[in-house]
């Protein structure tokens, strides 16, 4: 065994530890934890950049817990889709720990930095382990310890935080008693929990009124988790209250890594058959993100608060990921579009929940309204904020744009014409909305003297620390929408296609 | 064959804007940044015309995208350089006037107006030299995100309302124009601009290629076209620069430029003539010519009646598209610079006396003539410029339009004809009473009669295009424009 291939268990189970050790850690000094979350998920994003180059010119990593064969033992497997977003995750959550680290000094108390820094480290080994698993159970385990860690990292700040993340806990929790039922059908009837195991057992079952039960169980379980529509209730308040590296990172991979566990219940536990011929599934889905699309931007406009405005973006956004898994039955872009939206929606989203964390700290605002005049107080934000929000909006030469066009060529591929235009109907609502903020930003004239807010802490600019992923993330969003129109993807895109078994490349 | 002088005449803008911000504190070296950038670019581009006339194209594909027959790239084409030539040199003058204009009036955000100018023009360019219709999108939205900015300008409510008011029109048109080539990638496989239009069309049924022609007419509803117009009068409150340059040049003529792309690359005109699209084409043309005119005669507002008067003539070359012969395809094409020229005149005259007098309205303009004798010189001449006298440009293109539509036989000969004939003859009616007043008008109560013209660097511009207008009559060569627009010619239909 080539020592490559204990990689991906060297990055959860490091991740584990690593977070234990920070706990201790702090005891002895404040700046330690960070200090060690840095350094050690920098070395798991080295170790995830090797795993991808093994995976696309190797072939996929498959690891034995313990040695024990794939039935009866745990296996890890890692494809090129884990492998993509595992570099996700670990890159946005080193951002995400950097905008941390002048951030929790505004808004979590002193005594709760190295319990925060902690929790932060195990949700992300919760993510890293849900992304590389190849094992139903043990992503439940990773699920919960995921979600757990990210209820309590909301209700960390305390005060309006708190009701939100008691919401969040019983909706979660619903989530994964969903799952995880629905898994236990599944091993009721096939006796295996091992994801390339049971898509060998269960193609004789498709028929199967457990099976298919098991099946809708563990969608609806992780549609909630990925708030999709008409589930999607815990999260404005969620997003507008929480800490905001915390915002920032559960909109950016969090939610990402729940539409993960989606795709890989579609396209590797079961198949593309069952769910077009047995329960003909496909087409519903992609109404519900139709929907999704479509309502999630209507209550958006409505906002006035701006997070909230930006959560309600987030869920129109996540149709856009799942009207691509929708339609990947039908035509391979389908698939391209829901992987290249998990990026640009990660960095485009990700960049905005920064930015409104960096304006509530500056100024202390938190409406649209007042943001008056932000363009000169804070040009890197504003800046950033401007190319996020035409990212979102899906303005040509953005990332946005890019996924935009997959999924028109998706529905067009598929013959499904009515996506098309709701699709564009849905840029035209994203300008509605983003607009109205880059309008206030930049362009309202403001009557008030050049005088600083009113939360603003005098003379203090934004600091270094909270500038630089703000502006890396608003850079990547102008710089994948060009490697989106390159050829650079072509080899990663086909590998998450014939991983994923979807019988064509492109 | 390969150069890479298009991805050159492309990044020129980007740099300079990027510099432009960099030296937001010292407006002199920020001001010599965008002449520098425009006069690069302008030579970039006149580099390219020997070459085109030849009838070769310059290509550069800058990546080959994940979908198949999808690149980012340009190619430059006779068409292309010619509106690339037009708005690259015009550049080159509105720049010169910008920084009279606006230190005049003492405007503020000044580095957002030339960092938004610059990337106008980028998208402009990138209109002009690209090689698809997905490359043509992507700066196709450029000039509407970057514009924006500059027509609300002013920051005034009523500039929030209109730059709304111009996103409300135009961001809408973008999304069908996107739904269009989706749609013609879909079934044809190719969105490469194909002189003679996109072979594989030819099988489509006809039916959705005529929803195909409408959806890229909503989309170029950037032409102005009635009655999807209104966004371009009321875009007029920005400076007048961005009106003369962007609402008479880059922005609309982005929109013509795209309608003939469709007409002549993208569908062909031979399906346009099979299935009677030309008719509809001819039609909305004509019938924005004359409403448009009449639009005109009614507004008191010289911008705005600049505006509608646009609205008429970019009419002109839609027309000249749509009647889909090789006399009236080269009236269209030779308009889009000699209209450019000419309107941009008119629009920087009146910035001109915006700057000197401060006024906006025709009727408070008697005897203005007498002031500013230089600047209503040059609005006279461009004015029977666009009424199709000779000695300016204008005959020239209205009389290619005249044997095109002569070409078509009766009826539609005799209706089209006496749609330009009639058209003229309001431009006649809503320019000569600015004229007459002007130079023989009395002056108002109060008001002295002494020389005042606009400072020399608002003065110049415009003097230099009212010259050109004329040298065009003469020497409809300048800038190779006669030969690009018969090279232009002889790829359409064939032979030279």
């Amino acid at each position: 065994m080539q020592l490559i291939e204990q990689f991906p268990v060297i990055i959860v189970g490091i991740s584990m530890f690593t977070a234990y050790t920070m706990l201790l850690a702090g005891f002895l000094n404040k700046r330690l934890p960070f200090i060690i979350a840095m350094v050690m998920n920098s070395f798991f994003l080295i170790l995830s950049l090797f795993i991808l180059n093994h995976v696309l010119t190797v072939g996929p990593i498959r690891y034995w817990q313990g040695g024990w064969r794939p039935p009866w033992g745990i296996e890890y497997v890692v494809d090129a889709m884990n492998a993509y977003l595992l570099i996700i995750v670990i890159s946005l959550i080193i951002l995400g720990l950097i905008y941390s680290k002048e951030n929790v000094k505004h808004e979590i108390e002193e005594r709760k930095h190295t319990t925060f820094y902690t929790l932060v480290q195990l949700m992300a080994a919760g993510l890293y382990g849900i992304t590389i698993t190849g094992d139903l159970f043990n992503m439940f385990i990773w699920l919960e310890i995921a979600s757990l860690t990210a209820y309590a990292l909301i209700a960390v700040a305390g005060g309006r935080a708190l009701r939100p993340a008691f919401n969040y806990v019983i909706m979660g929790s619903i989530g994964a008693c969903f799952y995880i039922f629905g898994v236990c059908w599944l091993y009721s009837v096939t006796g295996t929990l091992n994801m390339a195991d049971m898509r060998l057992l269960l193609p004789l079952l498709y028929d199967n009124k457990v099976v298919q039960m098991g099946f809708a169980m563990i969608v609806v379980g992780v549609m909630i988790k990925a708030y999709i529509f008409p589930l999607h209730l815990w999260q404005p308040d969620v997003y507008a209250y929480a800490p905001s590296t915390i915002s920032s990172m559960m909109a950016s991979v969090h939610v990402k890594v729940m539409f993960y566990i989606l795709l890989r219940m579609f396209f590797s536990v079961f198949t593309i058959n069952f769910i077009t011929h047995y329960i003909g599934l496909d087409m519903l889905i992609c109404w519900f993100a139709a929907i999704a699309i479509l309502a999630g931007s209507f209550w958006a406009i409505k906002q006035r608060n701006l997070r909230r405005m930006l959560a309600y973006s987030s869920v129109s956004q996540m149709g856009y990921i799942l009207l691509g898994v929708g339609l990947s039955p039908l035509s391979p872009w389908g698939l391209i579009g829901a992987v290249a939206h998990i990026l640009n929606h990660a960095i485009g989203k990700g960049c905005l929940f920064m930015t409104a964390g960096a304006i509530l700290q500056q100024e202390g605002l938190r409406n649209i309204k007042d943001l008056g005049g932000l363009g000169k107080k804070m040009p890197y934000a504003s800046a950033a904020f401007t190319i996020a929000a035409l990212s979102m909006i899906g303005i040509p030469g953005t990332a946005g744009f890019a996924s935009k066009v997959f999924l028109i060529l998706a529905s067009l591929d598929a013959a499904q014409y009515p996506f098309v235009v709701i699709l564009l109907l849905s840029g035209l609502l994203n300008l509605v909305y983003f607009w109205r903020v880059i309008d206030q930003m930049y362009f309202v004239k403001t009557e008030e003297p050049k005088e600083a807010g009113v939360g603003r802490e005098k003379g203090k600019a934004l600091p270094l620390s909270m500038i630089v992923p703000i502006l890396i993330l608003a850079s990547l969003c102008i710089i994948m929408g060009i490697i989106w129109f390159t050829d650079i993807p072509l080899p990663l895109i086909n590998h998450i296609l014939s991983n994923l078994r979807m019988g064509v490349t492109v | 064959m390969e150069l890479m002088t298009p991805l050159f005449v492309i990044l020129c803008p980007a740099i300079a804007a990027a510099l432009i911000l960099l030296s937001r504190k010292q407006p002199n070296i920020r001001e010599a940044w965008t002449i520098a950038a425009s006069v690069i670019m302008f030579l970039l581009v006149l580099s390219m015309a020997p070459e085109i006339i030849k009838g070769e194209t310059i290509r550069y594909i800058l990546f080959q995208s994940m979908i198949k027959n999808i690149y980012i790239g340009f190619n430059v084409d006779a068409f292309g350089e010619i509106f690339a030539i037009t708005a690259s040199s015009l550049w080159v003058l509105v720049s010169i006037y910008s920084i009279g204009y606006m230190r005049a009036l003492k405007e503020h955000a000044q580095t957002r107006y030339f960092f938004c100018f610059c990337f106008a023009l980028m998208g402009a360019l990138g209109v002009a030299l690209s090689a698809n219709l997905v490359t043509f999108f992507i700066f196709f939205e450029l000039i509407t995100v970057s514009t924006y900015a500059l027509v609300i300008h002013e920051q005034t409510p009523e500039a929030l309302r209109a730059g709304h008011k111009y996103f409300a029109y135009l961001m809408p048109a973008g999304a069908i124009l996107l739904f269009g080539i989706m749609t013609t990638y879909y079934l044809t496989g190719t969105t490469d601009f194909t002189p003679g239009g996109i072979k594989a069309l030819v099988s489509v049924s006809p039916l959705i290629i005529t929803v195909l022609f409408f959806a890229f007419l909503l989309g170029f509803i950037k032409a102005a076209w009635m009655p999807f117009h209104s966004w371009l009068p009321t875009a007029m409150i920005a400076p007048s620069p961005v009106s003369a340059l962007l609402h008479a040049v880059a922005v609309v003529k982005a929109g013509v430029f795209g309608i003939v792309r469709i007409v002549g690359y993208v569908i062909g005109l031979d399906l346009m003539h099979q299935l009677g699209l030309w008719l509809i084409l001819a039609g909305i043309a004509g019938f924005t010519m004359l409403v448009g005119s009449f639009f005109a005669i009614t507004q008191d507002n010289l911008k705005r009646r600049l505006a509608y008067s646009t609205i008429s003539q970019l009419s002109y070359i839609i027309l000249g598209a749509a009647l889909l012969n090789k006399d009236s395809i080269q009236g269209a094409m030779i308009h889009i610079p000699f209209h450019g020229y000419m309107k941009i005149t008119l629009f920087l005259c009146a910035g001109a006396i915006l700057v000197a007098t401060k006024k906006t309205n025709i009727s408070e303009m008697a005897g203005i003539g007498r002031r500013m004798p230089v600047t209503m010189l040059a609005f006279s001449i461009t004015a029977i410029g666009m009424v199709g006298l000779p000695p300016v440009a204008g005959f020239i293109s209205k009389l290619y339009l005249c044997f095109g539509a002569l070409e078509l036989g009766s009826p539609y000969a005799m209706i089209f004809l006496s749609v330009i004939l009639i058209s003229s003859l309001l431009d006649v009616v809503y320019f000569f009473p600015i004229i007459h007043s002007a130079f023989f008008g009395k002056l108002e109560a109060g008001g002295v009669e002494e020389r005042s013209e606009a400072p020399l660097l608002v003065l110049l511009p415009l003097a230099i295009t009212a010259t050109f207008s004329v040298v065009f009559f003469f020497f409809p060569n300048t800038f190779y424009i006669m030969d690009l627009v018969k090279t232009a010619a002889g790829n359409l239909f064939g032979g030279v």
